[in-house]
């Protein structure tokens, strides 16, 4: 199972606890893993990537394994610690306040 | 005993007042969506207890909510919005081509007759609208289609639809207006627009009374005669007898024609209230007083209504859809400030209450009137 650490917002609106657990088929990827997130969580959707680009949100991260994986391409294969469910798939909303 | 629900949209969440009739004790409901910009919420008039709601934000984009029990408890509902067809280009801000994108829902505007049907305006510029309560969004594409769209440029808080109004004697008629394109009408039902801007002038674009590029900030009208629109637009407050085939300017004696709100009295459609602020460059009250003004002559003659509304140091603003008229007797008139307030009226203006005064900004206020 991947784990998969949502920001507080995004816990509120899909009704889930901090972190949750998903199964991916295939190869584990960000792609695979926001499709089953979504999936599973459809009012998730729009909320991480956009609807039309599938792209992720700007003020939205990506971080695994103390890596900042926001960049790297969609189809890229996740650390193997977060394919095993060892570390976590964080999705993290960007600082900001004044 | 009839009563008011007030729909309150913030910069931090939504909140929902109530009252009896009397409309002197209130009860605060929310924060509905804490921490998240809600941009506005509406109910259905047929069916009250169905309220719609926009929340935007820059982390997570466009959300849509909906509540079957009076906003007690929401569920959200369908949020893409997909632009139909070639999505083609705009104006930006440096004069060069733009391609549509879309930013957030501006103002949700139910059927007049059915719950499950709402339209939308957003930003960039365009209507949406739904027939299954929410789930899905489809968009009306001869506003966006319309020829002049490539001219239209956002202003500064963006190229948005903001107001929608129904004419419940002709099924097919809808005024929308634009910031900073302008007015417009259809009707059929949203298949077709044109501009409806003749005698508008402004300043700020290159040819004052050009067709379309004016900054229209509101439009109301009194639903028995739907006719005669009421316009704030950016400078100047207008006046239509002609369904907006031409206006005419009736700032008369207000201390600044500069603001954002504009709506009518319940039950006397020739009472108009607007709230003056300084000017584009001080987006607060003239000599920090904070006051609605008042035609009972359908414009040129106001009068300030300002007992309960502080009088010295007040500073807010109060943005395009955050007032609403209750359908009581004497009708009751609403208004959420920047500063968090929101100020009552059981009188149609005569005095004021604050219903709540540290509300974060209040972006939007709908009043339902309850049986």
């Amino acid at each position: 199972m991947i784990r998969v650490v949502l920001p507080y917002h995004l816990r509120n609106l899909a009704q889930v606890g901090k972190e949750i657990r998903l199964q991916v088929d295939g190869q584990v990827t960000q792609r695979s893993v926001l499709d089953a997130l979504e999936l599973a969580y459809p009012m998730l959707r729009g909320t991480i990537r956009d609807h039309t680009t599938r792209e992720r949100r700007p003020l939205l991260r990506f971080f695994a394994c103390k890596e900042d994986l926001s960049h790297e391409p969609p189809d890229s294969p996740l650390p193997a610690a977060v394919a095993s469910g060892a570390e976590p798939f964080l999705i993290i909303g960007a600082i900001a306040g004044g | 005993m009839s009563g008011v629900r007030v729909l309150v949209g913030t910069a931090k969440g939504a909140f929902v007042l109530t009252s009896d009739g009397k409309r002197t004790k209130w009860e605060i409901g929310g924060p509905h969506f804490g921490g998240l910009e809600i941009y506005h919420l509406k109910g259905s008039p047929v069916e009250p207890d169905r309220i719609y709601a926009s929340q935007a934000t820059d982390w997570f984009g466009q959300v849509m909510h909906r509540s079957d029990d009076g906003g007690k408890t929401w569920e959200t509902v369908g949020n893409e919005f997909k632009y139909d067809g070639e999505t083609g280009t705009h104006q930006w801000y440096d004069g060069t081509p733009h391609p549509w994108e879309f930013k957030r829902v501006w103002h949700l505007e139910p059927s007049l007759t059915d719950p499950d049907t709402v339209l939308a305006g957003v930003e960039d510029a365009a209507m949406f609208r739904t027939s299954d309560g929410g789930k899905t969004w489809q968009e009306l594409p001869g506003l966006r289609g319309h020829a002049t769209g490539s001219k239209w440029a956002p202003g500064a808080g963006g190229l948005c639809v903001h107001t929608i109004l129904m004419d419940q004697s002709k099924p097919g008629r809808m005024y929308i207006a634009i910031s900073s394109a302008g007015a417009f009408r259809t009707d059929d039902g949203g298949e077709s627009w044109r501009p409806i801007n003749r005698g508008l002038k402004s300043e700020y674009i290159p040819d004052p009374e050009a067709e379309v590029g004016h900054c229209v900030h509101r439009i109301a009208m009194h639903p028995s005669r739907p006719e005669v629109l009421f316009m704030q637009k950016h400078w100047d407050v207008m006046r239509s007898n002609d369904a907006g085939e031409s206006w005419q300017e009736i700032s008369g004696n207000l201390p600044s024609d500069f603001g954002f709100v504009i709506d009518v009295h319940a039950h006397e459609p020739e009472t108009t209230y607007v709230i003056p602020i300084k000017s584009d460059s001080q987006h607060f009250p003239p000599e920090g007083k904070l006051r609605v003004y008042r035609s009972r002559t359908g414009g040129n003659e106001w009068e300030a209504l300002s007992k309960g509304l502080p009088q010295r140091d007040c500073y807010v603003n109060v943005l395009r859809d955050a007032m609403s008229i209750d359908r009581l007797d004497p009708c009751g008139v609403y208004f959420g400030t920047t500063g968090g307030q929101v100020y009552a009226s059981a009188n149609a203006g005569d005095s004021w209450e604050p219903i709540v005064r540290d509300l974060p900004r209040v972006m939007s206020v709908e009043v339902q009137t309850l049986p």
